[in-house]
């Protein structure tokens, strides 16, 4: 159930002369630049060869939060006396109904990027594939464009490991598991990165027997030792069958059935499962689209090659989102198409690595960072202190039984500049925001000590780091103050 | 004498609450007891735990080297025995297979983790294991600085722990990376762990820099100590790690206190101040017990390695998969199901007996079910009490919890291990090439 993505009767508009901008793909960094720039009053063309709206909201971050949000309350059903309440008798789970809620959620989200929205608003909406003719124009279904500047953001695709007999099993990826109309009775997640991980812990509290596959020894590999450690144990706590530091050799499909040869280290095992969820990891999308002719140059695994501004190497065509980021995520491809559209159209010389960039895995526990990680700030010869509050210490997380996780806030030693925070809480996705913005105004963590937060407030976490940082600044000056006027 | 003797199964001996001298003693005497039991004297191997059937531990072998000095000095062994088990263990291991085939013993001068006490061949597959090697050989120079005498028992001796030493190939442990790797196995090469965050590994790279024959770089303890977390935690300023065996494993044999790494002189504090914050933290935790478990308060803590219940105890009230048996517990994310050892507390006696004794006497005033033969269980739980009221108690000991209360006690009455390894040139060469300075260094 999606409004009108792409109508059938739809007609191209007649192009422009030449455009202020075209940007190529309709994901969260197109639509963003392309309305951001249609609004300062600049030509522009919008070229999709999908659907308007990208990833994140048909087969990624939408769809996913809709789906975990249901299973997060199967999950508390089943531990309602944990609450104070009674577990309602024989929980059944209607997967049925969860992927319907989850399709109107998805369609309400996509309404504002369909096609005549877009339209209304003043966006020239091309639907097909695009191919760069020059340096300065490409083709859309025969239409040719021109421009003064172009912006790539056509995203990414699942990368698909390679396993023997992955693909005559019939895998899932991001871009199908959607569409299941049926709850698999046993899964299996390859890979312990952020999707794998959301979808194999949502799955799990629907009622799938899952098993979760990490080639390393943690999960998300970027994070925190602490956090991924959390994580791990939470997924034992689901009753996830947890297969760390163990990796996929073979797939074989007997009389319809999937078993899966496993290794760890010397260890090996086999274990039988319905379906396989698989291309956890992504890669950009940057075939078909004749970038050679428009002298853009890209990799095919890192993307289109760009600069600090964005800016790829035609000068007149700059990229943003998935297709060229490291970063792989919705609000970064949107914070890098304003970056364009500034650059792009007012000669801005703004920059990505100005960014102050938080990100989420969405399970529960949530896990949110922003800014640097301890090894990296080492690595940039930072001395760091980390100031830590376990969420059991946080009257509202006590209150709502949700005491795993912690609030750990970075700052540059003997200083209160914030270099970066991990928070794993139920609800840490909302609370890194005020980290973010501390970060991004310069404000430093002492300061946050001033801030009244409403009590009883799961982010009081970060006002008690904020207290402990300022009790730490000051017990010097007053232990000096105290040894000055003591009378021994 | 029979290796691997289990336990009498009459635990209850009175544990002495008298003065904290005739405590200590008392329980020393008795961890020490177990490795007068647990060595196989044909080979002086030491068997990991007190169960039926156990395999040695490398480390646990390391740990009896250790406490044959104290013993000495205590008039528990005689210096002839001492000897002799110290040289048995010696002498086997020096021309033990070190071919690295699934039998042998070890390769590359490691050795694998669990060994077969009879043959000192490798048991349940396990990993060559670096740290538990590291272990075994700080004992062995533990033994080698303490029996200095000119016999030829004591010259054979020392000259064997030199050699032990020496052959060790800690570079190759590397295998190309910075840091060096937690293990290897001849099905599979090397494990896929590396050392991430403080842990007890110190040891290791300090005896690791030091090798005149094969040395890690410098750069390397700089690149594992890259990767610590200095947080301020419960209002307490520490290098973080979970579990407290990390902050006393290599202390025991090394004395840090004074002693400042690139590190610690930048956050002007040390590794011994460091161990009695993260002692501090672990009452802190015990006293806020998030998870509501038995027991715990200011004067009942210690969440470490150590045995634990597990899934398969019948009849336990606890939901499933709660129940970690033999893990890692830690502070203050857990893992922790209401399992804490006392002999975890006891070893933290010397950065902080101003806590560390009240909590011993409460412990096992309150807890005599677990120190059955005045011997430290390796881990107890008050929320699983029988009918009787009695808490669960890890069945057996362990050599590893054994040792460490031996040593630590010792370093707390005499620092006899801690000056006897401030006079071993490897250690003081390793801490040197790790950047320590100051103190009695």
């Amino acid at each position: 159930m999606q409004e009108d993505p792409q109508p059938l009767d739809w007609h191209h508009p007649a192009p422009t002369d030449r455009y202020d901008l075209v940007v190529v793909g309709a994901g969260p960094a197109g639509l963003s630049a392309a309305t951001a720039a249609t609004a300062l009053g600049a030509r522009v063309a919008l070229v999709e060869r999908n659907l308007p709206g990208g990833t994140c909201l048909n087969t990624g971050c939408v769809p996913s939060k809709a789906i975990i949000r249901t299973s997060r309350l199967y999950a508390e059903m089943r531990d309602a006396e944990g609450y104070g309440a009674q577990v309602p008798p024989a929980i059944r789970v209607d997967f049925a109904a969860v992927m319907e809620r989850m399709r109107r959620v998805r369609a309400r989200t996509t309404r504002p990027v369909s096609v005549h929205h877009l339209t209304a608003a003043g966006v020239d909406v091309f639907l097909g594939g695009a191919r760069f003719t020059g340096a300065d124009a490409l083709t859309v279904n025969g239409t040719r464009l021109r421009f003064e500047k172009a912006m790539i953001a056509t995203g990414s695709r699942p990368e698909i490991p390679s396993i023997p007999g992955l693909v005559e099993a019939d895998y899932l990826t991001n871009e199908n598991v959607f569409g299941l109309t049926e709850l698999p009775r046993r899964l299996l997640v390859v890979g312990g990165g952020p999707l794998g991980c959301e979808l194999a812990q949502a799955f799990c509290r629907l009622g799938a027997e899952t098993t979760i596959v990490q080639r390393l020894p943690l999960f998300l590999p970027k994070e925190e030792r602490d956090a991924a450690q959390i994580l791990s144990a939470a997924f034992a706590r689901d009753g996830i069958d947890v297969r760390l530091n163990t990796r996929v050799v073979k797939v074989r499909t007997e009389n319809g059935h999937k078993r899966v040869d496993l290794i760890s280290d010397d260890y090996q095992s086999t274990i039988a499962v319905d379906r396989i969820l698989a291309g956890v990891g992504r890669l950009p999308n940057v075939d078909g689209m004749d970038l050679e002719a428009a002298g853009v140059a890209y990799d095919p695994v890192t993307g289109i090659r760009v600069d600090d501004f964005l800016q790829t190497s035609n000068a007149r065509i700059y990229a943003a989102g998935d297709a060229c980021l490291e970063h792989k995520f919705t609000h970064t491809a949107q914070a890098a198409a304003r970056i364009v559209v500034q650059n792009a159209l007012f000669r801005g010389r703004q920059r990505l690595s100005a960014l102050v960039v938080p990100w989420c895995t969405f399970t529960d526990p949530e896990i949110a960072h922003v800014g640097l990680y301890v090894r990296q700030a080492h690595e940039q010869g930072l001395s760091v202190k980390t100031f830590t509050i376990p969420m059991h210490d946080v009257p509202r997380a006590i209150t709502d039984g949700e005491e795993v996780g912690f609030v750990k806030i970075h700052v540059k030693e003997r200083t209160d500049q914030i270099l970066g925070a991990t928070i794993v809480a139920r609800h840490a996705g909302e609370m890194i925001n005020e980290i973010t913005l501390a970060m991004v105004a310069g404000i430093g963590l002492r300061t946050l000590s001033r801030v009244i937060h409403a009590y009883p407030t799961q982010a009081e976490a970060i006002r008690k780091a904020a207290d402990a940082c300022s009790r730490a600044r000051s017990r010097p000056t007053i232990g000096s103050l105290l040894r000055h006027f003591r009378p021994w | 004498m029979e290796a691997s003797t289990p336990l009498p199964a009459t635990p209850e001996a009175e544990v002495p609450l008298g003065t904290d001298e005739l405590l200590l003693d008392g329980l020393q005497r008795a961890a020490f007891g177990y490795f007068a039991r647990a060595v196989n004297p044909a080979n002086g191997l030491v068997a990991d735990t007190s169960r039926e059937g156990s395999p040695v531990s490398i480390a646990v072998v390391g740990f009896a080297l250790a406490t044959y000095p104290s013993a000495v000095e205590r008039g528990w062994m005689t210096r002839a025995d001492a000897v002799a088990r110290t040289l048995a263990a010696l002498r086997f291991l020096h021309g033990s297979d070190q071919s690295g085939s699934p039998e042998a013993t070890g390769y590359k001068g490691f050795y694998y983790h669990f060994l077969h006490q009879g043959t000192g061949t490798r048991v349940w597959r396990s990993e060559l294991s670096m740290i538990d090697t590291a272990l075994f050989i700080a004992g062995a120079l533990t033994a080698g600085m303490y029996f200095r005498a000119n016999t030829p028992d004591e010259v054979e001796l020392r000259e064997r722990v030199d050699a032990l030493y020496l052959r060790i190939d800690w570079r190759w442990a590397q295998e190309g990376a910075m840091t060096i790797r937690q293990g290897w196995k001849p099905e599979c090469g090397f494990l896929h762990y590396g050392w991430e965050g403080y842990s007890e590994a110190i040891v290791l790279y300090v005896l690791a820099l030091a090798s005149p024959t094969h040395p890690i770089a410098g750069d390397c303890y700089h690149a594992w100590t890259a990767t610590y977390q200095w947080e301020n935690l419960y209002g307490h300023d520490v290098l973080f790690a979970a579990p407290l065996f990390v902050h006393q494993f290599s202390h025991a044999w090394i004395d840090l206190r004074g002693l400042r790494d690139r590190f610690m002189r930048e956050k002007r504090s040390d590794y011994f101040e460091n161990s009695r914050r993260a002692t501090y933290v672990q009452r802190e935790y015990a006293q806020r017990n998030p998870r509501g478990w038995a027991g715990y308060d200011e004067d009942c803590w210690g969440l470490t390695a150590c045995d634990g219940p597990s899934e398969a105890l019948p009849n336990v009230p606890y939901e499933p998969r709660r129940l970690f048996g033999y893990t890692a517990r830690g502070v203050p994310y857990g893992p922790d199901d209401g399992t804490l050892s006392c002999a975890a507390v006891l070893a933290s006696l010397p950065f902080a007996p101003e806590i560390v004794l009240p909590a011993l006497r409460n412990m096992v005033g309150r807890y005599p079910e677990m120190v059955p033969g005045l011997q430290l269980a390796s881990g107890f739980n008050p929320s699983l009490a029988g009918p009787d009221g009695r808490a669960w108690v890890s069945p057996g000991h362990f050599g590893l919890d054994q040792g460490i209360v031996v040593m630590m006690i010792e370093n707390y009455r005499t620092q006899l291990i801690w000056r006897l390894m401030r006079a071993c040139p490897w250690v003081t060469t390793g801490l040197r090439r790790a950047g320590f300075r100051g103190g009695w260094l």
